[in-house]
């Protein structure tokens, strides 16, 4: 067209003229759309590689956590110093609070016995000049470890006198030194390792004492502060457990009542369109805002317990229920009205058309939008923060209503450890975790959704 | 009894309600051969289920609704006259204090004597309390169970009254996520006018400096809580975000929607897809460890000083999870534009990319407008990320390379302490709320009505 814009007086142009110019063209063009194209396929590429990367990253980094140093020792429990009584055994005639009682006093009295002997005193028998560091030779073991040998004795005091060979866990920097997370030509005023123990733990590591072993403290033991090799995920799993409970016991029914309601019965008028653009909004509302809900409402209003996972569970049922409405309602929108029709035709009431014949159709599409719901629930960090789930929690919870932590709760409270070198791979293999139960959650459902997918 | 072994009867009730219904009903059947019953056997069961347990749940629940403050009042209206006198605010510490000692937690040793008589006789109440309300269900269980039962007749409509029931709880769910809404903006709405009793909107609203100070260190001093350092912080993270995924989004949906050939299609969406489901501490984590120190050395290679946690290291996390949204979103706006439109360009002579560039998105343009606005308000709205990586320093700067803070960061900053919402340094954290609500209320609400048209526009 430039040509009829240059020369306003030819008004017909050759065709061949045309021909030649858009021949010329051609080549531009056609190197123009290929390197679109190659920057599309670049962008899949990179997007793809982000993924790879990510995962790469964080499994190179936990796998290795999964694996603790541990040194094998030969334990004598010494009854010199394990002085207790033996184990109360219930009278005929003892009442249950009684024996309880008694139970107790003796759990106790076990707890005074000093464990930490019976450790120094089998490494002395391995380490040469033991005695001459006494200091050194009590930081060589966890000291989570003490108990997991008064847990012995409590479920079997015969075990007294009698040697055992033990695998117990070492102390958090020696795990440091072996895998070699630390710079090990630093100045020993830097170094977390006294030379003594250094050289020890050398010796050990080369004798096979001291090995790499895989250890499930990180699943069995709540998380610790004062023994740092011992530290595990148990407390926040079971918080999560506890949280996941509720909302699966209360978003899911909830959210597929409503579902079924607004796309069924609910009658088309404004009211109905409120709801409907007010459930959207609340898919799509930033998530730390359902903390602060829950900061105020459930915590200052109702008075409910600060960093429980019942109130964690309330404030992600809360945030779940939008998913799951959302996922409930496409499900019923895609089974079609003949279903309904037929069912209403044979004389079937609606709400007996609906729950007898609609909803099991939708079960597949319904369970899989609730688990990718919960699925979401599990990796939600922001709003536990805000309800007290922060604080560090060193038991096991019992009941939806005692203070917990959560799985990504204690990544964020595992990445703030001053021991940087040992953490970063712990908080790696927390992550794997996390990201294993929601790659089995988000497996299941696509499962699901393959196995019955139906096209109407 | 507990309230938990309450429920339980009663759900243990509604079981045998169902049962004896059932074999009611058929025995009416027998008796009355010659009449059709209206409903099956399995709706008088229910009915004499429901008639037993509803009214009695629905005392329980008024029960615990009341009870604790008549409790209260009738507790200390038996206390000494000079303590019942003093202000409500004193009385409210004695009454938990009796409550402590009456539950046997809390302080034993120094409590004085009339302190432990009200406590015995607020024992005394909740155990007469929870004696008069299980025999209040019981009873209210059992005429519910016996009138339905004599009620059943060919002629009742049970089913009927079963449905509506049903329907009415229906109902009863649709209303939470109203209820929700409701909840979230009225709790924002009521701290947030606490928050500007201290300090003025205008204050709060325009203010350049944020330095909160701590609640213990006195009336007198105040501090500063401006917005405006927040503020720009959320908008250079979110925007360096934006820089990261639109174009990479964009590329990414156009490349599947329209070259990919159906097998890299269908593996590689569900892949980018994950990037969406991962946990944002997950995110955080890695931008913290991996990425911020990476672009760190980059920076050192390169003669720029960049923080490890910076604007920079959050805003590249954050595109890089935001990728899916506007891919996903956007490859199916694209796929939603009609082939017509698409054969009608092709026809012309047009390659392949100037149909995309100059056919299919501009059609495409107001549902990607849209896609890119919920990507934004997601931005926004992200926490866990920011916290870890963006470095936290509530400076007014518009240097990437910088430690920022933002809305979400200073929530979390201001409220996870002892939750006493009375100082404004905790009280801020529901104006910071409120204030991110409103936004991301917007920036939704935006997006969806475009979404909307567009859809109509092609449907």
């Amino acid at each position: 067209m430039t040509i009829l814009a240059e020369n306003p007086i030819k008004t017909v142009v050759h065709p061949s003229q045309v021909q030649q110019k858009v021949i010329a063209s051609l080549h531009r063009r056609h190197r123009k759309e290929a390197w679109f194209r190659r920057t599309g396929l670049i962008a899949v590429l990179i997007s793809l590689s982000l993924v790879a990367l990510l995962f790469i990253n964080i499994f190179s980094k936990g796998l290795p956590a999964f694996w603790q140093s541990a040194i094998t020792l030969e334990i004598y429990f010494d009854p010199k110093i394990i002085k207790i009584p033996a184990k109360p055994e219930q009278a005929a005639d003892e009442s249950d609070n009684d024996f309880r009682q008694r139970y107790l006093d003796w759990q106790t009295q076990v707890g005074f016995v000093n464990f930490n002997r019976l450790i120094t005193d089998s490494l002395q028998k391995i380490l040469p000049d033991a005695t001459k560091h006494r200091r050194d030779l009590g930081r060589i073991v966890t000291s989570g470890e003490r108990f997991a040998l008064r847990d012995m004795v409590v479920a079997d005091p015969s075990i007294i006198g009698q040697t055992r060979s033990l695998h117990l866990l070492t102390d958090a920097n020696i795990d440091v030194w072996l895998k070699g997370n630390i710079d090990r030509s630093l100045p020993d005023e830097q170094q977390q390792l006294s030379p003594k123990m250094r050289e020890w733990v050398e010796q050990l590591a080369a004798d096979g004492v001291i090995q790499n072993r895989f250890s499930l403290a990180l699943f069995m033991n709540p998380d610790s502060r004062s023994s740092l090799a011992s530290a595990g995920l148990a407390g926040a799993f079971m918080g999560s457990f506890y949280m996941m409970l509720v909302v699966i016991l209360l978003a899911v029914p909830m959210g597929v009542a409503a579902a079924i309601y607004l796309e069924e019965f609910a009658p088309r008028n404004k009211l109905t369109d409120l709801v409907e653009v007010n459930i959207n909004n609340l898919a799509a509302v930033p998530s730390i805002v359902f903390g602060l809900l829950g900061a105020s409402v459930l915590i200052g209003w109702f008075n409910l317990p600060m960093s429980a996972p019942i109130v964690g569970g309330l404030v992600l049922s809360l945030m779940t229920l939008p998913t799951v409405i959302i996922a409930t309602r496409s499900t019923l929108k895609a089974i079609p009205p003949s279903i309904r029709q037929a069912a209403l035709g044979l004389g079937a009431s609606k709400m007996q058309a609906i729950f007898h014949h609609v909803l099991p159709l939708a079960i597949p599409g319904i369970l899989t939008g609730a688990i990718l719901g919960v699925a979401q629930a599990l990796g939600e960090t922001a709003p536990l923060l805000l309800i007290g789930m922060k604080s560090f929690v060193a038991s096991i919870p019992a009941s939806p209503f005692e203070q917990a932590s959560a799985l990504p709760v204690q990544i964020y409270l595992w990445q703030g450890n001053e021991l940087r070198n040992f953490f970063e791979a712990r908080t790696s293999a927390a992550i794997i975790v996390l990201l294993m139960m929601m790659i089995s959650l988000n497996g299941l459902a696509i499962w699901l959704r393959k196995k019955y997918e139906k096209r109407w | 009894m507990s309230n938990l072994s309450l429920i339980v009867v009663l759900l243990v009730l509604l079981a045998l309600g169902y049962q004896l219904g059932m074999v009611r009903s058929r025995k009416v059947a027998t008796i009355n051969a010659d009449a059709r019953m209206h409903s099956r056997p399995h709706h008088y069961g229910m009915m004499v289920g429901l008639w037993a347990v509803l009214p009695a749940f629905f005392i329980l629940l008024l029960w615990l609704w009341l009870a604790p403050a008549v409790i209260n009042s009738m507790m200390l209206s038996q206390l000494p006259t000079d303590i019942a006198s003093q202000s409500a605010e004193q009385l409210r510490v004695v009454s938990q204090r009796i409550n402590n000692l009456a539950s046997n937690f809390g302080v034993v040793a120094d409590a004085a004597d009339w302190e432990l008589a009200a406590a015995e006789h607020l024992k005394q109440l909740k155990a007469n309390s929870a004696i008069i309300l299980t025999a209040l269900m019981a009873v209210i269980a059992a005429v519910g169970m016996l009138i339905s039962l004599l009620k059943i007749t060919p002629h009742l409509k049970a089913r009927h009254q079963v449905e509506r029931v049903v329907k009415a709880l229906l109902v009863l769910c649709s209303t939470v996520a109203i209820l929700t809404t409701i909840g979230i903006v009225l709790s924002m709405v009521g701290e947030t006018l606490k928050f500007f009793s201290f300090i003025s909107p205008a204050e709060f609203f325009f203010g350049t400096t944020w330095n909160p100070r701590f609640s213990t260190v006195g009336v007198g001093e105040q501090g500063d809580f401006g917005l405006i350092p927040l503020l720009s912080g959320t908008v250079l993270i979110a925007g360096i975000a934006m820089v990261v995924s639109i174009p990479l989004g964009l590329m990414v949906a156009v490349y599947l929607a329209e070259y990919a050939p159906l097998k890299l299609r269908n593996t590689a969406k569900p892949v980018i897809e994950v990037l969406a489901g991962i946990p944002t501490i997950v995110y955080g984590f890695f931008a913290l460890v991996t990425v911020g120190p990476f672009l760190r050395d980059l920076g050192a290679a390169i003669g720029l000083d960049i923080n490890a946690t910076s604007a920079l290291t959050a805003g590249v996390v954050m595109g890089i999870m935001i990728i899916p949204f506007i891919s996903s979103l956007s490859d199916d706006i694209i796929t939603q534009v009609p082939k017509s439109m698409r054969d009608g360009s092709l026809g012309l002579g047009a390659t392949k990319s100037e149909t995309i560039l100059k056919v299919v998105l501009p059609a495409a343009l107001p549902g990607i407008v849209g896609a890119i606005l919920l990507a934004v308000s997601r931005a926004i709205g992200e926490t866990m990320i920011v916290v870890l990586a963006a470095g936290n320093s509530p400076a007014l700067t518009a240097n990437p390379f910088e430690a920022v803070s933002t809305v979400t960061v200073t929530i979390v900053n201001q409220l996870t302490g002892d939750n006493d919402f009375s100082s404004p340094q905790s009280l801020v954290a529901f104006a910071l709320g409120l204030t991110l609500f409103v936004i991301t209320l917007l920036l939704n609400v935006m997006a969806l009505v475009i979404v909307r048209k567009y859809r109509e526009q092609y449907e």
